[in-house]
């Protein structure tokens, strides 16, 4: 899958958790950016984008994760 | 909405609650308001945003208190201003067994474990009756789960020092606090860990990582689990099944293979399946759920079919069977219209998808679960917690007897004379009294079942309806009719406030079941006796529109109250001056 790909599809995830129709993010996007990324937003955040893209993250990777592009950087990595 | 039928669509409720919730929010819904308190011992957020869709979903339209993080007990025993101020109607204690503060050890003797058992259990008992004390509302306790390890192995559930042990008995305590407390209810969550899967359920990293006692992915399941312990409570239980006969509730088509040939019983498993099934809706029909036929079938073979020995269900266990060639939709309005109920309150089964769909592009309110295979008929139906039991009172054993005497009514109806001919023949006796502990259950099941014949449509719980007994400020009645055919249990509540030589009234309301009968007369005659008895010189009424109340519109003005104002919405005033009453008496006679 491309970052391009991968990133068609984390839009629509970002969207659907946020429920606002015109989230884009990017590789420098952080919680500060979008309004109501909170921790308790960020699990369910978290859920729906191992469910899109059929991954787990382990404890260690959820802490380590700073922006999108790092976020995108894994998804890489694990999907096929 | 598919994502909330069984099994429910987590990912869906869970990724798109924002979009879902909006959505619910859009349909015009003669909404319930309720105040929920959740109090828990570990992090609710998902819990309480997950529960508000699965209300949204019943009709119920909540708002929320939630404890700070933990702080369940101290908010219970303690109190704090925001909670009190809150005035719940329902509290939700979501706790599980990390909140339980010790365990015996291994190197323990029986005494302390027992010791420790009787303190952790004063401790939860403790928060209950003071939740009871302060609130007098419904209150809903987590059992508890089971740790997903076991120290002990097999024996962890029998030895006393095991874990696993400790929490059976602290359940079966909880299960005892329950029965002797009719406004308490217990939320299955041990039934609910195992169902999905305890290692999964209790993935400790959503403890560790966010404080959740369980998974994320179950977090919609619970909260189904709690809403529909709510939804039952204030009456949005559904009431009638109605059955599709071939491949639903046995195999083949009786028109086809005749009665001989469809397979229900002992003798092959796919006959097994349908008889087990047909015992699981016969134990329905036990607590209280209505039975229908609506099938595509010639009358005769449709009976025929039913009266196979090997069939548990009989034609007889059916208030209403409708068996011809009409559209299934045709059918279901027919049915609703002879029970009296709204098609809301029916859940429609058939092995058919299309005829499912029918149904579904019809009428949205029809509940329609996914029949697929006979062997998961029981399960989809169980889960779906249509018919979830809060309380079961006399009304509801009896409920499919009385529909079947109206339908004898009927005919005697048809038979007779003049309506008043009938009226008289019927030999009708009501029971007119204050509100009596013994009818607590049924009279707050009435304010919330009643959508019809309902001047005011206040919801009450049972305890609101002890609260009006109680109070001095309070004149309540209620109305239980027998005629001939049988007993039509509680079907009338009436209750005003008193205020100076004036009853306002807060509840007036009828089953349907019983229109035309005069029982309002008779509630009247009685009301105004009493109320001057009470040197009260005037009754004022109130309406208030619903979506569904319509036919009372215009009921002060039958039964003579002068109108006294009324407002944009369609609220209207209305009074009654006592010292020129005349009775109506009805041919009733009246026991008070």
């Amino acid at each position: 899958m491309s970052r391009e790909e991968i990133y068609e599809r984390l839009n629509e995830v970002f969207r659907d958790v946020f429920g606002e129709d015109d989230i884009t993010v990017n590789d420098e996007t952080t919680a500060a950016d979008i309004d109501g990324w909170d921790s308790l937003r960020h699990i369910s955040l978290l859920a729906a984008v191992e469910d899109e893209f059929d991954i787990e993250f382990s404890m260690g990777q959820t802490v380590k994760m700073k922006n999108v592009g790092e976020m995108v950087d894994y998804i890489e990595e694990e999907a096929e | 909405m598919g994502c909330f039928d069984y099994p429910v669509d987590s990912k869906t409720l869970l990724r798109k609650k924002i979009r879902i919730k909006k959505e619910l929010l859009s349909g015009s819904v003669n909404w319930i308001e309720k105040r929920i308190a959740v109090l828990g011992g570990s992090t609710t957020n998902e819990i309480v945003d997950q529960l508000e869709l699965f209300l949204l979903f019943n009709g119920i339209r909540p708002t929320f208190y939630q404890s700070e993080y933990a702080q369940f007990w101290q908010d219970a025993v303690f109190g704090n201003e925001e909670l009190d101020s809150f005035h719940p109607d329902v509290v939700f204690i979501h706790t599980n067994w990390r909140n339980i503060p010790a365990f015996p050890t291994v190197s323990g003797t029986k005494e302390e474990a027992a010791e420790l058992l009787d303190g952790t259990f004063r401790r939860f008992s403790t928060m209950w009756d003071k939740l009871n004390e302060k609130f007098h509302c419904t209150i809903i306790q987590n059992n508890f789960d089971r740790p997903y390890w076991r120290l002990l192995g097999n024996s962890d559930i029998s030895d006393s020092r095991g874990r696993s042990n400790f929490i059976a008995k602290l359940n079966l305590m909880l299960y005892e606090y329950a029965d002797a407390h009719p406004a308490f209810f217990v939320n299955d969550l041990d039934f609910l860990a195992a169902d999905y899967g305890l290692a999964a359920w209790s993935n400790p990293l959503y403890w560790h990582m966010y404080k959740y006692c369980l998974c994320l992915d179950g977090v919609p399941r619970l909260a189904k689990s709690v809403a529909d312990i709510i939804k039952s409570v204030y009456g949005k239980n559904k009431k009638v099944l109605m059955c599709d006969l071939d491949n639903t509730l046995w195999g083949g088509v009786v028109g086809d293979d005749g009665v001989e040939g469809i397979q229900i019983g002992p003798e092959v498993p796919v006959g097994q399946i349908y008889a087990e099934f047909q015992q699981y809706l016969k134990e329905l029909k036990s607590i209280g759920v209505l039975l229908t036929v609506n099938s595509k079938n010639e009358e005769q073979n449709a009976l025929d079919g039913l009266r196979h020995p090997d069939c548990t269900l009989k034609p007889e266990d059916f208030v209403s069977i409708k068996a011809n060639w009409e559209n299934k939709d045709r059918n279901l309005r027919a049915i609703a219209d002879e029970l009296n109920l709204g098609t809301d309150s029916f859940v429609f089964i058939d092995d058919n998808p299309t005829e499912r769909e029918i149904i579904r592009q019809a009428d949205h309110g029809v509940a329609v679960p996914e029949m697929d295979q006979p062997e998961n008929y029981i399960r989809l139906i169980d889960r779906s917690g249509y018919f979830e039991v809060t309380a079961l009172s006399a009304d509801d054993l009896s409920r499919a007897d009385m529909y079947q005497a109206n339908a004898r009514r009927v005919r005697l109806q048809e038979a007779a004379g003049s309506y008043e001919d009938f009226l008289k023949s019927l030999q009708m006796t009501a029971t007119i009294r204050p509100f009596e502990a013994i009818y607590m259950q049924r009279i707050a099941q009435l304010t919330n079942k009643s959508n019809q014949f309902n001047l005011t449509t206040l919801r009450c719980s049972e305890s609101d309806i002890a609260g009006m007994q109680a109070s001095e400020e309070y004149l309540c009645l209620y109305g239980k009719l027998e005629d001939k055919f049988g007993d039509n249990g509680v079907v009338s509540v009436v209750s005003g406030r008193i205020e100076k030589d004036e009853l306002h009234m807060v509840l007036w309301l009828m089953s349907c079941r019983v229109l035309k009968r005069g029982m309002e007369d008779a509630m009247l005659d009685t009301l105004a006796a009493v109320a001057e008895e009470k040197g009260i010189k005037k009754i004022i009424g109130y309406y208030y529109p619903s979506p569904k109340n319509g036919m009372v519109k215009e009921f002060y003005r039958r039964m003579g109250f002068a109108f006294l104002s009324g407002d944009d919405a369609g609220n209207t005033t209305w009074e009654l001056d006592l010292c020129d009453y005349k009775p109506k008496a009805p041919p009733i006679e009246i026991r008070k």
